[in-house]
């Protein structure tokens, strides 16, 4: 057992552990806080059918966005779908066998990794030519793309130029999650790799990724245009009604 | 603090402007004085405590409001709502773009409420809450008419308004309230109606208007006020007693509800659809104007509720009269509670209970304004978008040219007036006027294409803020009136 594999596993832990409880901790908060007023943005469906259709179309096809700005819908959206299969692609290190689904897409989470990079590229270009992105641009805008940028170059990397051992990079993958540690392959442009993604994992729920969890919570996107059909009232605001009688 | 009012020069087609930095930094609405501010139950000056009081009060809000929570932290800069705002499209002023707007409070938020801004503030842009910070709070806080058109445009759907409410809200809290909105609303309190116009004054005001009526018409056409058992009670801006163009769709309420036959009623108690405690984001404020209505429905016994020309009052009936005032079990369940006066019409029309003289208004070229609150914050009728179709399924009956405006600045999209969510006010009339710039654009093409002549709208600021600004722009300003002055014109009244 190597120095860098009992830290890299630990490692992924401590990520997961700030990652994974830091969202259910923003999402259960989300939850808990009430919205005392309807205020879907117009027009709006009525039902909660038509609500879930609203959502998936803004979060499968970013719709707001594309009414927004076409440059930005377009590579904000090749790079979330572009992540999308390379998650999907490295699906492959976390199950044996390999899900027939996994299998059927590894070519397309290829052409996805470039993709990624080159969307990320695109959406960082714009924080420094549109004057107004600049702007509105702070230091984590920028490190935060430098981050998935790193992600993606070292990935692509190992890919197509400096081969690691991915079928040990398997077992150390599996033996994370069962818990039965394997040695992980010595390779400098992994341990980059892994440290990047473990950061990204951490900072998740810490940053502006809270978008993710964050649109499905968004009252503007989230609520029936109903309210002369139903009395909508917040336990807070009820508290009120009930202290003036 | 007189500023000095310019209209940008009209552009035949939308220019997004170079940023000018601090541009409007010194634009600052009047603050509200002691007794206006005490009589809502704020603090009366600039408190001493002021930043741990605010920083209390914004953790109080985000406990309250999920949509602040959640719009504050999902916010990536990814810059597509930069160019959706009026008074950035008409100021060139950075911190006028909804996304550095909303920045104002997100920094002090991540400062303060969050582990990366309470460790890392440089890297995420976190910042404390100094005198600087609140002056700009002040300043472009009060530079937004929470028209929700940048909401349109966010992925995540963050509403700025929400964010701008907020800001209000604890600005309020520490003493420094905006005059215009403050003192309007305590007269609301003590009067009944944002003009601080009383009972008996009220009562002259619609019998002269009867007498404009009488002799325009020949008919006795009523305006009931305070009457029991009438069918409607008609809840309408208080503009629309007094201001022109307003007064014209008064009476054209009047003729509809006198053409079908409908008894109705206006009442000296709930004597104002306005509710200019939305603007303030204040939830006590806004329930305690909107009770007057409850008492007024409940004493006159009315049976149906209808609400007037006004896109801010649209919204706080439609989607929040229920919650604040409801549940209405007492009234007809055959009609929406409330009704919009739109509705009301277009049913009318619909069933054939009247009838349309449409050369009436051939000296027209309608085209129509979305208000921004009925388009992005209400509905009419029984489909979403009925808040764009029916009002305009009323003009076509009644005008027999109708133009639409540029697609992107009308329905969903279309442009706030420049003198919404609390700003209309004359210390502002710079910013308004630059405000209306995309609008007035707009407004340019279809004069030029089509001789367009009148624009029809259906909120009592539009017309006030188009009354006013359309002259900056070289428009009459009697180019802005109300869809019900178009239906006043046309509507056939049997024998004259």
């Amino acid at each position: 057992m190597t120095a860098a594999t009992v830290f890299f596993a630990l490692l992924f832990y401590a990520a997961t552990l700030l990652g994974v409880g830091g969202l259910a901790w923003r999402i259960r908060d989300y939850a808990r806080t009430p919205a005392p007023l309807k205020i879907p943005t117009t027009p709006a469906p009525t039902t909660t059918g038509g609500v879930v259709l609203r959502m998936l179309r803004e979060v499968l096809l970013f719709e707001s966005l594309f009414k927004a700005n076409l440059w930005i819908w377009l590579f904000g959206w090749m790079f979330h779908v572009a992540l999308a299969l390379v998650l999907v692609r490295h699906l492959r290190y976390f199950t044996e066998p390999v899900w027939f689904w996994v299998a059927w897409l590894q070519p397309f989470g290829l052409y996805g990794g470039l993709a990624m990079a080159a969307g990320l590229a695109a959406l960082w270009a714009r924080r420094f030519l549109v004057e107004r992105i600049r702007y509105i641009s702070t230091p984590s805008d920028h490190l935060m793309l430098a981050l998935l940028l790193g992600i993606a170059a070292s990935g692509l990397w190992m890919k197509f130029l400096a081969h690691t051992d991915i079928i040990n990079l398997k077992a150390f993958a599996l033996g994370l999650i069962l818990f039965d540690w394997q040695p992980l392959p010595a390779h400098p442009l992994l341990y980059v790799h892994l440290l990047l993604v473990a950061l990204l994992i951490a900072i998740f729920p810490y940053s502006k990724l809270l978008h993710a969890p964050g649109i499905f919570f968004s009252p503007g996107r989230n609520q029936a245009d109903n309210p002369r059909e139903r009395r909508h009232i917040a336990p807070w605001a009820a508290e009120m009604d009930k202290a003036k009688v | 603090m007189a500023t000095q009012v310019t209209a940008p020069p009209l552009k035949p087609y939308p220019v997004i402007p170079i940023l000018e930095v601090g541009a409007m930094a010194n634009t600052k609405t009047f603050p509200a004085n002691a007794p206006m501010q005490e009589a809502l139950g704020f603090p009366g000056e600039l408190v001493e405590d002021w930043h741990d009081k605010a920083i209390g009060k914004l953790g109080e809000l985000l406990g309250k409001y999920r949509s602040l929570k959640v719009y504050l932290d999902a916010c990536v800069h990814c810059g597509a709502c930069t160019d959706k705002c009026h008074y950035f499209l008409g100021t060139g002023d950075p911190k006028n773009m909804p996304v550095a707007r909303q920045d104002l409070l997100r920094k002090v938020y991540r400062r303060h409420f969050t582990w990366s801004g309470k460790l890392f503030p440089k890297l995420v842009g976190a910042e404390d809450l100094t005198k600087a910070v609140l002056d700009d709070w002040y300043s472009y806080f009060n530079q937004c008419s929470e028209c929700r058109r940048c909401s349109v445009f966010c992925p995540y759907g963050i509403d700025t308004a929400e964010i701008t409410m907020a800001a209000r809200e604890v600005m309020d809290s520490i003493g420094l309230g905006p005059k215009y909105t403050n003192e309007i609303i305590g007269k609301v309190h003590k009067v009944g109606n944002n003009l601080g116009l009383p009972g008996p004054a009220l009562r002259d005001t619609v019998s002269s208007i009867e007498e404009d009526l009488k002799e325009e018409t020949g008919l006795d056409i009523r305006l009931p006020v305070d009457e029991k058992g009438a069918e409607v009670l008609l809840v309408t801006p208080s503009a629309d007693f007094f201001a022109e163009p307003h007064v014209y769709s008064l009476m054209g309420y009047a003729k509809v509800f006198h053409a079908a036959g409908i008894s109705w009623t206006l009442s000296t108690h709930a004597s104002e659809a306005g509710n200019f405690g939305l603007f303030i984001g204040n939830y006590g404020q806004m329930q305690k104007i909107a009770t007057r209505v409850r008492e007024g429905i409940l004493d006159l016994g009315a049976k149906r509720l209808v609400v007037g020309e006004c896109g801010h009052a649209w919204r706080v009936a439609y989607n929040f009269w229920n919650t604040l005032i409801g549940p209405f079990d007492f009234l007809d369940p055959n009609y929406p509670v409330p009704q919009h006066i739109c509705e009301l019409t277009y049913d009318l029309i619909q069933s054939g209970a009247i009838a349309f003289d449409k050369s009436a208004n051939d000296k027209y070229v309608v085209t129509f304004h979305d208000s921004c609150n009925v388009a992005r914050a209400s509905r009419m009728g029984g489909m979403p978008g009925g808040q764009f179709e029916i009002p305009r399924a009323i003009v076509r009956a009644v005008a027999n040219k109708f133009v639409e405006m540029n697609p992107e600045t009308i329905r969903e999209k279309t442009f706030c007036c420049g003198g919404g969510g609390g700003l209309l006010s004359d210390d502002l009339m710079d910013l308004r006027v630059k405000g209306a710039l995309p609008r007035m654009e707009a407004l340019q093409a279809v004069v030029e294409s089509d001789g367009v002549n009148f624009m029809a709208t259906i909120c009592a600021i539009c017309k006030a803020q188009f009354s006013k600004v359309l002259p900056y722009y070289k428009f009459n300003m009697s180019m802005v009136g109300g869809v019900h002055q178009l239906v006043g014109n046309a509507i056939r009244l049997g024998s004259k």
